[in-house]
Parts: C-alpha cells; structure tokens; sequence
C-alpha cells in the first residue's frame, strides 16, 4: 500500500515538473490512439449504419462474426500486423513497421470492430424507432442513414469513447509493431511495461497514474461537448 | 453551423498532425536487440556518444534474443546486438548476417531468497547448482522464451544431465517472457533463477534477493553484432549500419562500454578484436 502512495505523489511530481520525456510519451499515446479512432469511425460508423439498415442473407451470422471481433486479443492483432508490415510482408515496402502508423494501423483494426458492432445495434434500434415517420416521408436510402447517424449521435460519441479507451489502454499490439523505440514508438502502455521489467514498479504504477488522467481528460472534452441534456433531446429531426 | 463545431469528431482530427511530426527526417538504423542490454541502461549511455560522432539515430527494438533473430531474418533490422554465439553464427552461414564480431562479455548468476533452502552459496559448480536446485525441487524460475539467457540455462541442464520440464508447472516454472518480468515472478514467489549481472545490477525490485552462485566459467555472457546481409535484404541501411558496428568494435565504442556503471560497477566488459 506504501507504494501506491508514493506512486501517486510521484505522478502528481511528474506531472507537474512536465517533464520533457513523459510530455513527448503523452503526446505520442494520444496521437496514435486519437487517429487509431478516426480511422475506426470514419470505417465503422458507415458500415455499422449499413448492416443495420440491410436485410440479406448471411447478415445474422455476419453480426455474430462483427461481434465476436470485438474480442479479437491486442497481441493476436500486433502479430497480424507485424506479419503484414514486415519487410517480408506483403505491406512491407511501405516501411511502416516500427512506425507510429503502424501503431495506428494496429489499434485502428482493434477499434474498428468495436465501433462497428455498437454502431449497428444503436442504428437498428433507432431505425426500428422511427421506421414509420421515415417511410411515411419518403426518405431515400442515403438520407435514412444521415438521419439516424445524427439523431444517435451521442451514443455515438460513447462508441468512440470505448474505442478510445480500448486504444490508449492496449500494449500487446502496440509493443509487437511500435517496438517500444525510445523517442520514436514509445506509448504510455509499453513505457509502464518497460518501467516494470526494470523493477520500478513505483514509476511503472505513476504512468499508469497518469494514463488514467489522461483517460478521463479526453472523457472530460467530451462531456463538456455533448449537451448535459442529451438524453432529452432525442427525437426525430429532418434536415 | 454552432453543433458541427461542437462535433466530438472535429477536435480528434486534429490528432492527425502528431504521428507526421513524430517521424524524424534524421538517417536512423534499427538494432534487434535484447532486453538485458537496453534495461541495465547501455544504450542510453552509449547511443548519444555515437549520434553526436556520426549525426546517426539508432532504433532499438529490445526482445529476446531468438524473436531479435527472427526479425533480422525477416528484414526488420538493419543490425542483430545479441548473446547466443551459435544461433547468431547459424544467423551468418544461413546468408542473413554478414560477419559476426565479437562485442563485449559479462557473466550470468544464480540469484535467489537469502534463506537459499537448496543451498547454492555452497555450490562448486554452475551445474552443481541445478543439481541442488532439480535435488530439492527448490521453485527456479525460467525465462522460457527462446532468449540468450534461455538458450544458455538449457545448455547447463543438458550439461548437469537433467531433463527440467517433466517438473515444469510444479518447482521448474517458465514464465515465457523477458528477464526483468521473470526476476519479478521470481522475486513474488521466492524461485530461483538464472540473470545476466548487467540486468540483475539495474534491477530495481530485489527486495529480499540476492546472487548466491557466481563465477563459474561456464556462466559467460558473450555479446555480438553482426551487419545484416543487404544481399539478403536491399533495403538494409548497409553503410550506416557498417558505421554502427565500426563504431561499437572500435576503439570509441570499445572505451564507452568500458566506461559503463552502474552504482560504480562496470556492466560490461569489451573484447572486440
């Protein structure tokens, strides 16, 4: 117990000396996860919104298989990726391995299936909602999905949220396809991990101190983004 | 035209200009290396003094030493600075490594609980010691991840003719990952266990630990570096890379090894030819 306390202290030191090297570390992990997550959005939203809104055959066993990769191990994904970046990979003359693209690239295939799969259930149930207002109107398809992205697009900015918090807090993919280099792929998650195979289990467990401050900022921007009534303003807007 | 503004998805868009930034325009080569020589701090003495003679930035990627060897024969490293003599000359005969020089050496030691129920401070040998350890079924904690210091634990089982993995699971315990986290499993559940003395120095959490058989000469850690073959691979940094090995068997590199402390130990020993 001693040592949480200390790890503490020495996490609110750190953080306030701003010290150069945890500044560029904490820099790092929020670009790569920050990117990690757009990408997922900007591919996971659309095709989250299309499966919900499709009826074809194979779509049931399509939404189990979306499901279960929200399972999909970060170690399993780092080695996948390192497969393919590797110079002797098919991906490997882009010479990304041992990049931060190549962390993104790792954890936006981690996110992507996560966004996916909460976006389809959050548009289903939207869809389901409003089925009648929006044939009633004569909406086309394209219009449909605008409409019922934006009217679900609090529980929307939650899927993102998970997603980022599944990014920032992975370090199986990231070590495997990052390297953990110092100055060019170092995250918070492999600095903790390096941190504790030295032994400084207290330095380890103060960067895990200030992930997790970290975490919570970028939950802060958000809340203070969406409107403290959210929740109420859900109804059908046509624009 | 106020709610896009407010739109969550506009400000993480602006996360886009980091990564580009992050990538230096810098001549850099990658090193696949181990964890024992990037965690006892080597490279954070030695790689300034190299970039500030040369104006090259050197990668590191620290694994175990037969992942490191695996990634140099895939083609993600432009130099191998490993510690398993034999696999590393495989690595050259098989065509992936140009020359292997010898680096630099220290030694590996048996570290344990003070109370040491199998008795190794008495030890006359390294395989003595496993005799003691497999005898009283004492915990030893293993790396068991195909590292340098694997490779040479298993060597001493074979030489003390005993076959440790029909007890792994009960007193023969292989954690599977690098030598600090095993020296923290070790350290939780008072086993035994094999280090390198650079890595055991730097270590910081001994807690009631310490080395109880040493000396043996069947305990040297020899280190090498080897230029990875650009026949092999084109895209090998040949040239800069060449200058990164010149540089660690010359004579700059050679005193900057020696120079190396911890607590004022010296970790490393040269003796590039």
């Amino acid at each position: 117990m001693q040592e949480i306390y200390s790890s503490l202290q020495l996490a609110f030191v750190m953080i306030g000396s701003f010290d150069p090297d945890l500044v560029e570390i904490v820099m790092l992990s929020l670009a790569v996860s920050l990117t990690a997550v757009v990408i997922s959005l900007v591919l996971g939203l659309p095709l989250g919104a299309a499966i919900a809104m499709s009826h074809f055959r194979g779509r049931g066993g399509l939404i189990v298989f979306s499901n279960a990769l929200m399972g999909l191990p970060p170690v399993v994904v780092g080695l996948l990726v390192y497969l393919a970046l590797s110079r002797s990979g098919p991906l490997g003359v882009f010479n990304l391995l041992y990049t931060p693209w190549a962390m993104i690239i790792a954890q936006a295939v981690l996110v992507t299936p996560l966004v996916t799969a909460l976006t389809r259930e959050i548009i289903e149930q939207l869809d389901s909602e409003y089925a009648e207002y929006l044939s009633s109107l004569a909406i086309s398809a394209p219009g449909r999905l605008r409409t019922l992205l934006w009217d679900g697009r609090f529980n929307l900015a939650t899927v993102s949220l998970a997603g980022f918090g599944r990014a920032i807090a992975e370090v199986g993919a990231v070590m495997v396809v990052g390297g953990n280099i110092d100055h060019l792929t170092r995250v918070m998650t492999t600095a903790i991990a390096l941190e504790t195979s030295k032994g400084n289990l207290e330095l380890a467990l103060a960067l895990g101190v200030v992930l997790m401050l970290l975490a919570l900022g970028v939950n802060l921007v958000i809340a203070l983004v969406r409107p403290v009534d959210a929740a109420k303003q859900r109804r059908p807007v046509f624009r | 035209m106020r709610t896009v503004l407010r739109h969550p998805c506009l400000y993480l868009w602006f996360a886009l200009a980091w990564p580009v930034s992050a990538m230096a325009e810098q001549a850099s080569i990658i090193v696949q290396s181990t964890t024992s020589t990037a965690n006892s701090g080597l490279y954070d003495h030695l790689l300034p003094r190299f970039e500030a003679d040369s104006g090259v930035r050197v990668n590191v990627v620290a694994v175990g030493t037969g992942q490191a060897i695996r990634n140099a024969v895939n083609g993600d490293a432009d130099v191998l600075l490993v510690h398993a003599k034999s696999a590393e000359e495989k690595f050259v005969t098989d065509g992936y490594g140009v020359e292997r020089f010898d680096l630099m050496y220290n030694d590996f030691v048996f570290v344990g609980p003070l109370t040491d129920p199998a008795g190794l401070s008495g030890a006359s040998s390294a395989t003595d010691a496993l005799v003691r350890i497999a005898s009283s079924e004492a915990l030893f904690a293993s790396r068991g991840d195909d590292s340098g210091t694997h490779k040479k634990e298993l060597s001493l089982w074979r030489l003390a003719s005993i076959e440790p993995f029909a007890a792994s699971g009960t007193w023969y315990r292989e954690t599977g990952s690098g030598m600090g986290a095993t020296l923290n499993v070790a350290v939780g559940m008072d086993a035994y266990s094999i280090t390198d003395r650079a890595t055991w120095l730097s270590f910081a959490n001994k807690h009631e630990f310490q080395i109880l058989f040493e000396g043996d000469p069947l305990l040297l850690n020899q280190y090498g570096i080897i230029l990875v073959n650009p026949l092999k691979h084109p895209h090998v940094k040949a040239k800069t890379g060449q200058v990164f090995v010149d540089w660690m068997i010359g004579g700059q590199g050679q005193q900057a090894i020696a120079a190396y402390r911890r607590d004022g130990k010296q970790l490393f020993f040269p003796n590039a030819r």
